[in-house]
Parts: structure tokens; C-alpha cells; sequence
């Protein structure tokens, strides 16, 4: 007997929304496809975690966004994440873009940067062709509902040969529990481009639950190389649910640089598909854990490619009563000559009521590849204690200075110093200190 | 006040193997004092106990400094009362730069309201650097990770320089230094004397003594000072060895902590 799925999106919801929204019609049959195919999937399996008794139901109601005329308009909170004068900004306010800037510069250069609501309007071809390649609606029942409900997001389109020195930034902001709050990220990086792209995921005075299902697709065609940095910072009251995907096309390369640092339960999964040749990929992911947070964090490559490389590293940091699995899978398909796929997974235990798992999985088919692999779950080592405090530093600073170097390797890569320093504020609050 | 750190009646154990059988050592501001002894015979572990190390246990004795009970402080404390000790085996903590850690433990001594400014800090380590012919790179390094023998010794002295220690601790500073290293090394702990300064040498090798002229030599075998005398003792052992100490009080085995368990 199967028991039919209740889903906390509706259709005739998904159809009020689109219309309030003005979207085009493609795009609602596209989401209201996605939300028939979600009744008939399941939760998505990360290892070691079983999700049926998350909260995950949480999606809200869509409620137009305000537009701002300025930056200095903006809330707090989200001003607080980004430079004065910045020129290249998105910045999500609940179920919607409120404020998007793109310098004249960029724009002459054929790059687009804009909500993806309005580039479905106005750059149809595009959206339709890449929009759920990545992440795709039928991956899972939260992938599907994903694509039935997103809504604001960005597009950054960068046309072939055009090189970006500048980072362009996106900022989300969910303050209001009974707004949808969904947004999904495609960057399409065309032929030999190159661009950064930085976002922060945050929340603030946040009066009941949030489901954050949030999406992020990469597009990198042939020799496109995209750096793409992500902090997330939302509060307890928010489940966060990420997917992130790229997908690498000959010779293309991908960074991920991401910080999670919510203080509310997470399943992150950041993934690469590296199906040209020569093509590499990059992931360094932070975390700490605290309170009672429980946490999964994948880590994917899958090489199709020959001669690709894949590149994993997680340092995560666990205290006080956090559960975290961090998964790392290196996937190498038939065919894949020459590749080579590394990881590592270090994981700092600061409390004996704190778990951490490091997960290491290597699935190879093809003989003529390397591939490697290196875990560990330790605690603060009593020797570099001892080491720093016989220079007269006190037990907490020694242990700070210790934390903080785990983490500081990747901290050094987040490519916007303001996001830098706010970020290591971040891990000073989730230390507790 | 002039400097003075005594040490009575030591005795400390690891896992529970006794392995100071009582020390007794007094030193003043201005003197060098040299412990000499072959391997095993427990220098390092005096030096760990002295400093604090949490897998050293004191078991008995007392250790001041100016009349202040040492073993009475937390390992930072110690410090921060002008205790200094060069490992013999530094730890590397990747992540930290160098510059980040000294500064970080100049200013716990200045204390909170008082750091030292960046840019008198940054030209402090430099001149402290040139001296000891460091590369300045090496400020931006993550702390000993990766540094040769030498090159963690070496910063071993530069934290010393920079950090103005009351009583100076090296053990085995001399072990894996070339000869020219070894009297740059030298260079520094001299440049360092003072009256206000006394300086525990700790060495099974002569030759660093070759460089600083030790005012008092002690021998340790079997987790005690089994012979004290001034640099001809030093002279002495260079030439002859330790043999003639053991046949003059009949010990076999020097080492401690070798036992085999019944
Ligand atoms: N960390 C340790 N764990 C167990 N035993 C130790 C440790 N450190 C020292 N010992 C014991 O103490 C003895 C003396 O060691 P040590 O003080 O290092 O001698 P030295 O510095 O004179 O070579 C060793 O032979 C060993 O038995
Ligand atoms: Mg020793």
C-alpha cells in the first residue's frame, strides 16, 4: 500500500503566486510539472542521515517584495554584508529581490545580473535551456519542490571571452517566518569567461520557523572558469536545505568556497559533475557546529571527464551538543582516463557531547586514475596548548588561536575582505567567544 | 629586583615512572648554568617540569622565582612571571603565523588597554630577525610548520629575543644546528645576558659551550645533578667523556626511566 504524499506546496498556490508575480506561462507549467513529480519522489538520502522526522515543511507563502531605490535603504542586516558604493549587488528580501545594481561597465561587456524572476522574462532562451540542468526537479521530492516554489534568486549570464576582475555578490535575507523564502542561483558562464561570485545566506529577528530549500546551478561551458563563495549564516529558526551543482563542460573550472554557518539544522550537498576533459573542480567548505544542531555536509565529484580533476577539503569544527556527518564522495565513471580526485575531511571536536563523522567514500570505475582520500576527527592537541601558552597566552586564547588556525586556510580565500572580516566575526560567535 | 629561581628537592614523574629523583639548583640574575648529561637522563623532562607540562607530574620539591611558588602557576603563568623555555621538540600549529603568535603573546604580557602597536611590533621581529639571519618570510609562515630542525631553533631564540624573559630554559638548542647556525644561535643567547637574566643551558654536546662561556656545569644522570663544578668540568667531559663520572660513583646504567618492569 502506498500512502499519498502531502505535500506543503500546493498547486493552487504555486498558480496564485505566479500570477501575483506576473510570470510567464512557461515557467508556472514548468513549476506545477515539478510539484506532480514531487508526490511521486522521496526525501533525498544523504549518508548517515535520515530526514523523514526534519522539519522541512516550512516553505511559507510568497509575499511580494518592496523594492529599494538605494543601498542604504536596504535592512540592517543585509547592509551590514556589503561594501558601501558596491557596484555588482542582488539582494533578496524574503520572497523576493528587493535591490539589484550592475555596473555600466559590466552591462556594456553583455553581462547580465538580475533576479531570476525577471530573466525568465527577459532572457527566456537562456533560462529555458539551463534553468533544473543542474540541480534537476527530479533528483528528489526537495529538489522538485524547489522548483515548484523558488522564487526571487539571480541570474549572472557572462558571455564568452569576457574576463571579471571585480566579484559580483548576491545577499538573502529572511525576517519575516511567514514569508516563502526560496531563491535559486544559475550562473552560466559561456565559452573562456571568467567571474566571482560571492553570496551570504543570513537571517534576522526571526519570530517562527523557515525551510530554506534553496538551489544553486553553475553553468560552465568550455574553459569558463567560475569562483563561487557562499557563507551561509542563518539563525536556530531556520532549516537550511542546499543544493549546489556545477556542471563543467572541456576544460572548464570551478572553486567553491563556502562557509556553513547557521545556527539552525543543515543539509548542504555541493557538488560537481566534471564532464569535459581537463576540466577541474575545487571545493573548500568551513563549518562549525554548536548547540543542539544537527548536520549533514556532502561534498561531491563525479568525473566524467578524462584528465579531470577533483579537489575536496572540509575542516568543520564541532562543540557543545552539534551532530554533524561529513560526507565526501569522489565518484570516477568508466572512461574517465587520467583522472584524479582528492579529498579531505578534518573535523575539530571541542566537547566529548559533539559528534562528528567524517565520511570518506571513493566509487572508481576506471582503472587509469588516482584517487585519494585523508580523514580526521581529533581534538585541540594538548602539546600546541602547552606550546602557546608556555609563551604566556592563556589557555582560551591558545585554544582560540588553535581553532582559528583549522579554519583559517580557507577563511584566507573568501575573495571580498569585508566578507573576510565579517566572516571571521561569524566564528568568533559560534565559538562562543 | 636582581633575578634568583631555586629549585629544591625536586622530584616529578610521567605515567608514573619517577623520573626526577630530586633536584636541588639555584641560580642568580647574571649566571649561566649548563646541564650536561647523556641521553635519557632526564634534562628534558626537568625543563617540562619546571615549565609545567600537564604529562609531568611534581611529585615533591619546590621552585621559586624571586620568592614566588612556581609550582603553584599555570603554565602561563610561568611565563608571564619570566619564564622562558626553548623545546627541544617545538610544536608546529598550522594556521597561526608566526607574527600573529608573538604578537599575541607580547601582548599578554602588556595586558588588555596596553598592546603593542603594529607597526613597532612588525619592526621589533624584523631587527629580531636580521640578527638571527631568518629569512623575513618566515613571519608569515605558519609556526614551525614545516620549518628544518634548525630553523624551528632558531625561531625558538627569536621568541626569546622578543618575549624579555627573567629565566632562560634552552634544551638542546644546539642539536641539529650547523656551525654556523649554531653561533648565530650562540650570538643571540649572548646578546640576551644580562644581570637581570639567568640562562639553565641544557646540552649533551660541549661544543655549544665553545660559544657561551657557562658560569656553573652540572652533570645529570639517573634524574638527579650527580656533579657540579665550574667550564673546566665542561673542558673535562668534552675530552674525556662521561665514563670517569660513572666509574667515580660506581653507575652503570646512567639512564631513567629504562627499568624493566618486573
Ligand atoms: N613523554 C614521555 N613518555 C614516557 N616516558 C618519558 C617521556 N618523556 C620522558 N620519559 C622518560 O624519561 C626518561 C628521561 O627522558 P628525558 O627527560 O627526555 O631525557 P634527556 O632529555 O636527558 O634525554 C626517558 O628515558 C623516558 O623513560
Ligand atoms: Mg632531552
Amino acid at each position: 500500500m502506498t500512502l499519498q504524499t502531502i505535500l506543503p506546496v500546493q498547486a493552487a498556490q504555486i498558480n496564485e503566486w505566479a500570477e501575483a508575480r506576473g510570470e510567464a506561462a512557461w515557467l508556472t507549467e514548468r513549476r506545477l510539472q515539478a510539484l506532480e513529480l514531487a508526490a511521486s519522489l522521496e526525501l533525498p538520502k544523504p549518508e548517515k542521515t535520515k530526514l523523514d522526522r526534519w522539519n522541512l515543511s516550512d516553505y511559507g507563502t510568497f509575499k511580494a517584495a518592496v523594492p529599494v531605490s538605494s543601498q542604504s535603504a536596504l535592512p540592517a542586516a543585509a547592509q551590514d554584508l556589503i561594501e558601501e558604493g558596491t557596484q555588482n549587488l542582488i539582494v533578496q528580501h524574503n520572497s523576493g529581490v528587493v535591490f539589484t545594481s550592475l555596473s555600466e561597465e559590466l552591462s556594456a561587456k553583455g553581462v547580465i545580473f538580475t533576479d531570476l524572476e525577471t530573466a525568465a522574462r527577459e532572457h527566456e532562451v537562456l533560462v529555458k535551456k539551463y534553468l533544473g540542468t543542474a540541480v534537476k526537479p527530479s533528483e528528489h521530492q526537495v529538489s522538485a519542490l524547489h522548483h515548484a516554489a523558488w522564487n526571487g534568486g539571480v541570474f549572472l549570464y557572462v558571455p564568452k571571452n569576457v574576463e571579471l576582475e571585480v566579484p559580483l555578490q548576491a545577499v538573502f535575507l529572511s525576517d519575516d517566518a511567514s514569508a516563502s523564502f526560496a531563491p535559486h542561483i544559475l550562473v552560466v558562464a559561456d565559452t573562456n569567461s571568467r567571474v566571482t561570485y560571492v553570496d551570504n545566506y543570513v537571517s534576522a529577528g526571526l519570530n517562527g520557523k523557515v525551510l530554506h530549500n534553496g538551489a544553486v546551478e553553475v553553468i560552465a561551458l568550455d574553459g569558463a572558469k567560475v569562483q563561487y563563495a557562499t557563507v551561509h549564516q542563518f539563525g536556530k529558526e531556520v532549516t537550511d536545505v542546499s543544493y549546489r551543482r556545477a556542471l563543467l563542460s572541456n576544460d572548464a573550472d570551478i572553486e567553491w568556497i563556502v562557509g556553513e554557518m547557521n545556527d539552525g539544522d543543515t543539509v548542504a550537498d555541493t557538488a560537481t559533475t566534471l564532464n569535459g576533459r581537463g576540466t577541474h573542480s575545487d571545493a573548500k567548505i568551513i563549518a562549525i557546529g554548536s548547540g543542539a544542531q544537527k548536520l549533514n555536509f556532502t561534498t561531491r565529484a563525479v568525473h566524467f571527464g578524462k584528465s579531470s580533476e577533483s579537489d575536496m577539503f572540509t575542516r568543520a569544527v564541532m562543540r557543545e551538543e552539534a551532530q554533524a556527518i561529513i560526507n565526501g564522495i569522489t565518484k570516477i565513471e568508466h572512461g574517465a582516463t587520467k583522472a584524479n580526485g582528492q579529498q579531505t575531511e578534518k573535523v575539530l571536536m571541542l566537547s566529548p557531547a559533539a559528534r562528528g563523522d567524517a565520511n570518506p567514500i571513493l566509487l572508481i570505475d576506471e582503472d587509469d586514475v588516482m584517487a585519494g582520500h585523508a580523514a580526521s576527527v581529533g581534538k585541540v592537541n594538548p602539546e600546541q596548548i602547552y606550546y602557546l601558552m608556555s609563551r604566556g597566552i592563556s589557555k582560551t586564547d591558545a585554544e582560540r588561536l588553535i581553532i582559528y588556525g583549522f579554519l583559517a586556510p580557507i577563511i584566507a580565500e573568501i575573495p571580498l575582505e569585508l566578507l573576510r572580516t565579517r566572516l571571521q566575526r561569524i566564528v568568533e560567535r559560534k565559538l562562543g567567544q | 629586583m636582581a633575578t634568583k629561581f631555586v629549585i629544591e628537592g625536586l622530584k616529578a614523574q610521567i605515567e608514573g615512572k619517577e623520573i626526577l629523583k630530586g633536584i636541588n639548583l639555584e641560580m642568580n640574575g647574571g649566571e649561566i648554568h649548563a646541564i650536561m648529561g647523556p641521553n635519557g637522563t632526564g634534562k628534558s623532562t626537568l625543563a617540562s617540569a619546571l615549565m609545567g607540562h600537564p604529562k609531568y607530574e611534581v611529585t615533591e620539591g619546590t621552585v621559586t622565582l624571586n620568592g614566588e611558588d612556581v609550582l603553584d602557576m599555570g603554565v602561563d603563568e610561568r611565563a608571564l612571571a619570566g619564564m622562558f623555555l626553548a623545546m627541544q621538540y617545538p610544536s608546529e600549529i598550522a594556521g597561526v603565523t608566526n607574527s600573529d603568535f608573538l604578537r599575541s603573546a607580547i601582548n599578554a604580557r602588556r595586558g588588555e588597554g596596553n598592546e603593542i602597536s603594529l607597526i613597532k611590533f612588525i619592526r621589533q621581529m624584523e631587527s629580531s630577525m636580521k640578527g638571527l639571519e631568518m629569512n623575513p618570510e618566515f613571519a608569515h609562515r605558519y609556526l614551525n610548520e614545516g620549518f628544518s630542525g634548525g630553523e624551528k631553533k632558531r625561531n625558538e631564540i627569536l621568541q626569546m629575543m622578543m618575549l624579555d624573559p627573567k629565566l632562560v630554559i634552552l634544551d638542546e638548542i644546539d642539536s641539529g644546528l650547523d656551525i654556523d647556525a649554531l653561533r648565530i644561535v650562540a650570538n643571540g643567547v649572548n646578546e640576551m645576558k644580562h644581570e637581570d637574566r639567568g640562562f639553565l643551558i641544557i646540552t649533551h654536546y660541549q661544543r655549544l659551550l665553545n660559544y657561551i662561556t657557562p658560569d656553573f656545569v652540572h652533570v645529570m644522570m639517573q634524574g638527579r645533578i650527580v656533579k657540579s663544578g665550574g667550564p673546566e668540568l665542561a673542558a673535562r667531559l668534552e675530552q674525556d667523556g662521561y665514563d670517569w663520572i660513572k666509574e667515580e660513583l660506581g653507575i652503570t646504567d646512567e639512564t631513567v626511566g629504562q627499568e624493566q618492569e618486573a
